[in-house]
């Protein structure tokens, strides 16, 4: 394939980290200033809320799209992004954590305990950050090093823990009103890039 | 002239907080009088308006055909808390007929065709009958309501609603003895509103009562808000609103009335019996599954800033209704 050297060029050059940055905030900031600026329509927190919830859902798309994509094309440079993304579905996730505890709890801490306590819709959600947090935390290569290759790559599939429990949430906080089509999208999307890697892992296996 | 009025600072309760919209622009209309030099004629007009400080309605946005009602004299009928915006009221919507987003209902709702509108009185009565909606608008006295509401979901508005009490029409159809429930259907017409049909809830929408409920001077036949008739998104033509149940309890766009023996089923307790009850009344005590209903957001309010409020048993008309429930487990009856 003619074109692959190319791509791998663009991709290695030293400004396609800082782009992809940019771009994978632009949705969060966008959402942030559209917050700040009073056009979240009647009920601006209720708003907030779910959008978050939605960029968190699009960033987890994103991050595991990479992987299958790379493999599929050869192109091995997409690697490089993957804890950019990584970190950019936490930071949604942290957007989306900040504006429950403030909006809707106010912060306060003994309610937003107990709600995660009392409520599995809230405990599965509340799992899935404390998952992420401790892949953000040994996100970098310091910890790798100390945790050693391989347990960290046990660990880092953690991810697909947190795919699954935020699809339950999703699924719980659309179940009542049986608005399922949303939900059914985002598992077909995401169910279908975890098999992949599940079949990709497979046939390695099979392989060595 | 500015020294002679004194300009509230911001964190001041506005007046607009705790007086009705038609007395707080009499007041700005006098200030701007007095300040043209006419404050003579002015004064007597102000006296008069003071003299029934909660006799005045709200102002009409101008958009939709007058019922010129007047001031409701039931007890609970008059909030004294700020009026949420109409734009807010009819533009955030619970009316899965036309959609599950609360944007939906303003855009789509215009496909409702509300003229000819009947309403269909069967079941357990001695005049069973079919009313044209011109006939059920005179049968009584148009009042405006100035209601909290509050939607299940966690959010609320104050609403200057016009109608009359439910009872006026129980009344003169003449249940029988052995009639103790009333159910509220509305209108189910795929044609014309494009989500019935959809998997969402058993279509059509149905809501029900208690006589007793029912018959509470309270509960509400709606025909209009802000001075004028329901826009399609928010019920039109004929509607129910039931203050102190979540704001699901109140049915929109209603073709029939009936009245059963026996509890009817509803629709949402039908779609999830463990989150939406028969009485779903506003009980801060009794949570949601998935979330607490201690507190609640008003909306129009401040946006993303305001202070959530405390939500009040019975929706803050306990006075009015507790005796419904006097002796029944609320926690239970939910």
């Amino acid at each position: 394939m003619a074109w692959r050297p190319s791509v791998q060029r663009v991709l290695l050059h030293p400004l396609a980290k800082p782009l992809l940055i940019a771009a994978l905030t632009t949705p969060g900031v966008w959402l942030i200033k559209k917050a700040l600026s009073d056009e979240l329509g009647v009920n601006p927190a209720e708003a907030l809320i779910r959008q978050s919830g939605d960029l968190v859902l699009n960033a987890l798309c994103y991050l595991l799209v990479l992987s299958p994509l790379r493999e599929l094309t050869g192109v091995v440079a997409l690697a490089r992004f993957r804890r950019i993304l990584g970190l950019g579905v936490f930071g949604c996730v942290c957007l989306h954590i900040l504006s429950y505890s403030w909006f809707d709890m106010e912060f306060e801490w003994a309610d937003i305990w107990l709600d995660v306590l009392k409520r599995p819709f809230i405990f599965v959600g509340f799992a899935a950050f404390v998952i992420l947090s401790a892949l953000a935390l040994t996100s970098f290569n310091a910890a790798i090093r100390t945790l050693g290759a391989k347990r960290w790559r046990i660990l880092h599939k953690g991810v697909f823990v947190v795919v699954l429990l935020g699809l339950l949430h999703f699924y719980w906080m659309r179940a009542s009103k049986h608005r399922f089509e949303d939900v059914i999208n985002y598992a077909l999307i995401l169910s279908s890039l975890m098999l992949y890697r599940v079949a990709s892992a497979w046939r390695q296996k099979g392989r060595s | 002239m500015s020294h002679l009025i004194r300009i509230r600072p911001d964190h001041d309760d506005l007046p607009s907080e705790i007086t009705p919209q038609g007395v707080y622009h009499g007041r700005r209309e006098l200030l701007k009088n007095v300040a043209q030099g006419v404050a003579g004629l002015s004064l007597a007009q102000w006296a008069q308006r003071s003299a029934f400080a909660q006799s005045e309605l709200t102002t009409r946005p101008g958009k939709l055909a007058a019922l010129n009602p007047v001031v409701s004299k039931v007890s609970g009928a008059q909030v004294m808390e700020k009026i949420t915006p109409y734009e807010d009221v009819t533009s955030y919507n619970n009316f899965y007929e036309f959609g599950t987003d609360k944007s939906d209902p303003a855009r789509n709702a215009h496909t409702l065709k509300t003229q000819p509108w009947s309403v269909e009185i069967e079941g357990l009565v001695k005049k069973p009958q079919r009313i044209n909606l011109e006939d059920l608008i005179k049968l009584s006295t148009q009042e405006e309501r100035i209601y909290r509401m509050r939607c299940v979901e966690g959010w609320s508005m104050v609403i200057p609603w016009v109608g009359y009490s439910l009872s006026e029409l129980i009344k003169k159809v003449e249940p029988l003895g052995s009639a103790k429930f009333v159910t509220f259907i509305s209108q189910a017409d795929p044609k014309t509103m494009p989500f019935v049909g959809s998997a969402i809830l058993d279509w059509p929408y149905q809501e029900g009562l208690r006589m007793d409920e029912a018959m509470n001077p309270l509960t509400l036949l709606s025909f209009g808000l802000y001075g004028e008739v329901l826009p399609n998104q928010s019920g039109a033509p004929v509607r129910l609103v039931v203050p102190w149940k979540y704001g699901f309890k109140s049915a929109k766009s209603i073709v029939k009335i009936k009245f059963t023996d026996k509890q009817p089923d509803t629709a949402w307790n039908k779609a999830a019996a463990n989150e939406y009850g028969f009485y779903s009344n506003v009980n801060p005590n009794v949570d949601h599954p998935r979330w607490s209903q201690a507190t609640e957001r008003r909306l129009g309010e401040g946006g993303l800033l305001a202070k959530r409020r405390k939500t009040l048993l019975f929706n803050g008309y306990e006075a009015q209704v507790g005796q419904l429930y006097a002796g029944l487990d609320l926690k239970k009856n939910f």
